[in-house]
């Protein structure tokens, strides 16, 4: 399917445009900030329908990019966008959650509203740019420009610590992404291009793919993260404003499982196998640990913050397993997370904007005031737990399943994460919900407004109808899955051959 | 035997020259209230013509028994050395203004300094390029003391001329060598009598004390001590020119040097090259950490951005000296950029040069703020800003050529530069504000705003900037 206008463009550009327009806005303090939220939610939302023609339009039944476009751009690099079956789903996912985020915006964002809703905007153009690139330069481009607004947004609308969990997500990311930056270029030499689909069709040398793998390892285990060099999340959750927490949850955690799927696998297909186990190692680490120190946060963000990496976990698992009920669980997960973990922050946002705090301890009870709120964060909380019924449970059951095929003790290890997820969401629960109201102040807290609802409602649904009803997702991403096992298996076979041949 | 010669490819310099004697004139006739900025955009106007006469030339030219050449690679960098000039001039008007008046002599120095910089872009002859290095220096050391009566401006001219003399002295004895051992001054035989196989000692010696003349002016680790100093002392307009057209007369001298009179002991300042650019980079990330003068700051900056333009060279290759070129003219805009802010921070008639003074710029004086932001996150090379191809080029060469372990301490050194311009970021945005500033001189905002627009979209059309590039370093090999 094609269109007489390139729509790719118009998706991930037209954020930009609203940016421009409200950099354009004139005037008092109070307008320019209303004006500034209804551009952004606009933007946001045409953004979205027009991704929804995507969608729609999208053909299941191959694994080529569609959408394409190309044009020439700074010599060998070309301007160069499409998606296939593993990347437009994230771009759904993007276009989805951001107009749900700024409308989350409309009690938490009080000051420098106008600058707050450029940056997000920006961040959206760069997010989906990560999607769209079929060219590694323009990928990386978008993929380290995230940086700038995210930078800001955690530093000026964040926390009292703000400053330095800002400095340490920039200069973590940054290092990761410049390892990858030589990697893209040592590929450049060697392939002579940096066109993805060519560069998929590329065979790098064994000894080049363990190295070139690697430096791709460093940024995406930054970015997703893994253990251990996770420290930097928890700081940015908790400092970040809640729409930064929404955007850092639902999107940017995905860049990494996304640079995994699109690059490490398919283009460094023997150092991947090489190094599964590695991964195993340090996602079963990651799942543990970081669930037994989520058990053990004052702090609802920082507790999100730590489930989040242990469900980042169950996805290099899935992913690495290579099977295909691996990656569809691991691609799942990333959405299924995408929306679940979002409506966490945002549950946490709405008692953080009434009591500006997001210490566990300051709550209790909050079922007596909130009856509705009450409903909603169990609703995510199950999700998060992997419930059977919820989005969260597809997820997860598949990555085991994929991974009980490869390594038992693997899908035995991880498989405790699953119950100590519950521990925590559970134990979190419990404390913020359930109880008497001890502190007083909690006692003339309104329930959700009908702003808040609007937010909650799109997230609720699709949760439960990805529980039920999982196919709309699997069968999109399923032509694209098999495609690149089958490429992995053919070059694990080929190089298996040539070890023979080489054999005495 | 009768040898036309042929001047057009030297109009450039005549013009600089001649013009910059001319406004002499103009300027003892003048009227004393008046003729200092008469004399300023007169100035600007001769570099203007002479960058039309650069533009107008074509292919490759030699002079005077091939000492002066003109090829793609000398045009290019002799814009950009014009351009550098011509703004810092521009920029200097309104600070001489609030000084007590713009003295004459000092545009017409900076014209000597510019053409002393044609001629080293030029030069294609040991003897040649010291002319020009020289008659550049001489001129620098007097406007860097060109405030007499302030002590810092007049130690750090001091300062500046001591070791300049000295550098120059080892650079002269290094080409007396390179002379003694070839039986050359001119490039193209120094290079036909240099062979790769059982390389002369005493010409290694010669060619390390060549370098380290070159790496005194580009400031080089470990011959940079005088620049922070000088930066911080001299008067800021002066610093501003500092860390523009010299810089890259000099590195373009080192360039054509290297690259045309010895490529075959490559492997041998290869190395020299790739510790001037480790060390650079190294100093520059680390030492500007602790800083708290911006003009201090800005000399480490400029220290470790010439390590990473070293990395291009370091490769050696056609590919190596087009991520050099390329990297020269974007470091020139955020330069040029950077001290466009610095010399508009004003407050009670006096210039601020404390970094913490910029709190909460981003409330008092937003568009300057949101200026100075893109271009200091474009120094720490983040993409999509121009600082990031620039160093994209660089190290692309480095892989290239197989320098791994270079291109992975260089990008890990500029994480940890990345740290002080966020720092400054960081005050700017997230801290709480002090006192404004009075408002931004016209021509300065003008400067600044060009400069944050060509930085923030450049990647929409990068290539017109890359394609000269690549012409001008294909004419040197």
């Amino acid at each position: 399917m094609s269109y007489g206008w390139p729509i790719l463009s118009t998706v991930t550009f037209l954020p930009l445009v609203g940016a421009l327009l409200i950099f354009a806005l004139r005037g008092d303090d109070d307008s320019t900030a209303r004006n500034a939220r209804y551009i952004a939610l606009w933007t946001t939302l045409i953004t979205f329908a027009i991704s929804l023609l995507l969608w729609r339009d999208f053909d299941p039944t191959t694994a080529k990019f569609q959408f394409v476009e190309e044009r020439s751009w700074l010599g060998p690099i070309n301007f160069h966008m499409g998606v296939d079956g593993i990347s437009m789903p994230f771009v759904i996912l993007t276009t989805l959650l951001m107009p749900i985020t700024v409308l989350s915006t409309y009690g938490a964002i009080k000051t420098r509203v106008r600058e707050f809703m450029i940056a997000f905007l920006i961040l959206e153009t760069l997010m989906l740019g990560v999607f769209c690139s079929l060219d590694l330069v323009m990928f990386y481009l978008f993929f380290e420009g995230g940086l700038i607004p995210m930078f800001l947004i955690i530093g000026i609308w964040g926390g009292s610590n703000r400053v330095y969990a800002s400095f340490k997500f920039f200069l973590y990311t940054l290092a990761g992404s410049l390892l990858m930056l030589l990697a893209i270029m040592a590929m450049y030499w060697e392939a002579g291009t940096t066109n993805i689909p060519q560069l998929l069709a590329h065979d790098f040398p064994p000894q080049m793919q363990t190295w070139l793998w690697l430096a791709f390892f460093a940024s995406f285990a930054v970015k997703l993260p893994m253990w251990p060099v996770h420290t930097w999340l928890p700081d940015a959750h908790v400092q970040a404003p809640t729409a930064g927490s929404v955007v850092l949850a639902g999107i940017l955690l995905k860049l990494g499982g996304y640079g995994f799927l699109r690059f490490s696998i398919p283009m460094f297909p023997l150092a991947s196998a090489d190094f599964a186990p590695f991964i195993y190692t340090l996602s079963v680490i990651a799942v543990i640990y970081t669930s037994l120190v989520a058990l053990a946060q004052e702090d609802m963000k920082k507790l999100i913050a730590y489930s989040s990496i242990a469900h980042m976990g169950f996805v290099t698992i899935g992913i690495f397993t290579l099977t295909m009920q691996g990656l569809q669980g691991g691609i799942f997960l990333m959405l299924s997370h995408g929306i679940v973990s979002a409506g966490l922050f945002l549950c946490v946002g709405v008692v953080y904007d009434r009591m500006h705090t997001h210490e566990i301890s300051v709550f209790g009870g909050l079922v007596n005031r909130m009856p509705l709120y009450a409903a909603v964060f169990m609703v995510f909380t199950l999700a998060n737990v992997g419930l059977p019924g919820t989005s969260g449970f597809i997820g997860e059951f598949l990555s085991l399943l994929g991974v009980f095929q490869v390594n038992t003790w693997v899908a035995t290890l991880a498989a405790t994460g699953v119950i100590l997820s519950a521990c925590y969401a559970l134990w979190l629960y419990r404390r913020i919900i359930f109880g008497e109201i001890t502190n007083p102040a909690l006692k003339a807290l309104q329930d959700l407004s009908l702003r808040e609802v609007a937010v909650m409602v799109p997230l609720i649904v699709l949760t439960i109808y990805f529980g039920f009803h999982p196919n709309p997702v699997l069968d999109v991403t399923a032509t694209s899955v098999e495609a690149l096992m089958a490429d992995f298996k053919a070059n694990l076979a080929a190089a298996e051959q040539a070890r023979l041949a080489l054999a005495p | 035997m009768t040898e036309q010669l042929n001047l057009l490819p030297l109009l450039p310099e005549l013009t600089l020259a001649l013009g910059a004697m001319a406004l002499l004139m103009v300027g003892v006739g003048g009227r004393a209230e008046t003729r200092g900025e008469l004399v300023l955009w007169l100035s600007v106007a001769v570099l203007a013509l002479a960058g039309v006469f650069v533009t107008m030339g074509e292919g490759t030219v030699t002079l005077f028994g091939g000492s002066f050449i003109v090829d793609p690679f000398a045009r290019l960098l002799k814009v950009l050395a014009l351009t550098g000039a011509g703004v810092a001039l521009i920029m200097s008007r309104d600070f001489w203004r609030n000084d007590g008046g713009m003295k004459f002599e000092y545009p017409v120095l900076l014209l000597f300094a510019t053409t002393g910089m044609l001629m080293m872009i030029s030069a294609s002859d040991l003897i040649a390029l010291y002319v020009g290095l020289e008659l550049q220096s001489l001129a620098l050391y007097v406007v860097a003391a060109f405030k007499r009566d302030s002590a810092r401006s007049s130690e750090a001219g001091l300062k500046y001329f001591v070791l300049g003399a000295l550098s120059s002295g080892m650079l002269l004895y290094g080409a007396s060598l390179i002379y003694g051992f070839t039986g050359s001054t001119e490039f193209s035989q120094i290079a036909n009598a240099v062979q790769p196989s059982g390389t002369n000692l005493g010409l290694i010696f010669g060619l390390v004390f060549l370098l380290t003349g070159f790496a005194f002016k580009i400031s080089a680790v470990p011959f940079h001590m005088w620049t922070p100093d000088v930066y911080e002392g001299a008067p800021t307009p002066v610093t501003a020119f500092f860390a523009a057209a010299p810089k890259i007369a000099a590195m373009a001298l080192f360039v054509r040097v290297v690259i045309s009179a010895f490529p075959a002991v490559t492997d041998q300042w290869q190395q020299i090259v790739i510790f001037l650019s480790l060390a650079s980079m190294a100093l520059g990330a680390f030492a500007a950490i602790g800083q708290t003068n911006i003009k201090r700051l800005m000399a480490y900056s400029s220290i470790g951005h010439m390590g990473f333009a070293l990395v291009g060279l370091a490769a050696g290759t056609e590919q190596g000296v087009q991520g050099v070129i390329v990297y020269l003219a974007i470091y020139l805009v955020m330069t040029l950029g950077t001290f466009a802010v610095i010399l508009s921070l004003r407050r009670d008639g006096k210039m601020v040069e404390d970094i913490d003074q910029l709190a909460g710029l981003s409330r008092t004086s937003p568009l300057m703020a949101l200026a100075l932001a893109i271009l200091l996150f474009s120094l720490a090379g983040i993409p999509p800003l121009a600082g990031f191809f620039a160093k994209f080029y660089v190290f692309l060469a480095a892989i290239e050529a197989k320098l791994y372990l270079l291109a992975v301490i260089g990008v890990l050194l500029s994480v940890v530069g990345a740290f002080y311009y966020l720092r400054i970021v960081k005050i700017m945005y997230f801290d709480a504000p002090v006192e404004g500033f009075e408002p931004m001189p016209r021509l300065l905002a003008v400067v600044l705003g060009a400069a944050g627009l060509l930085i923030m979209f450049f990647f929409v059309y990068p290539s017109p900037l890359v394609a000269a590039a690549g012409t001008a370093a294909k004419s040197l090999f």
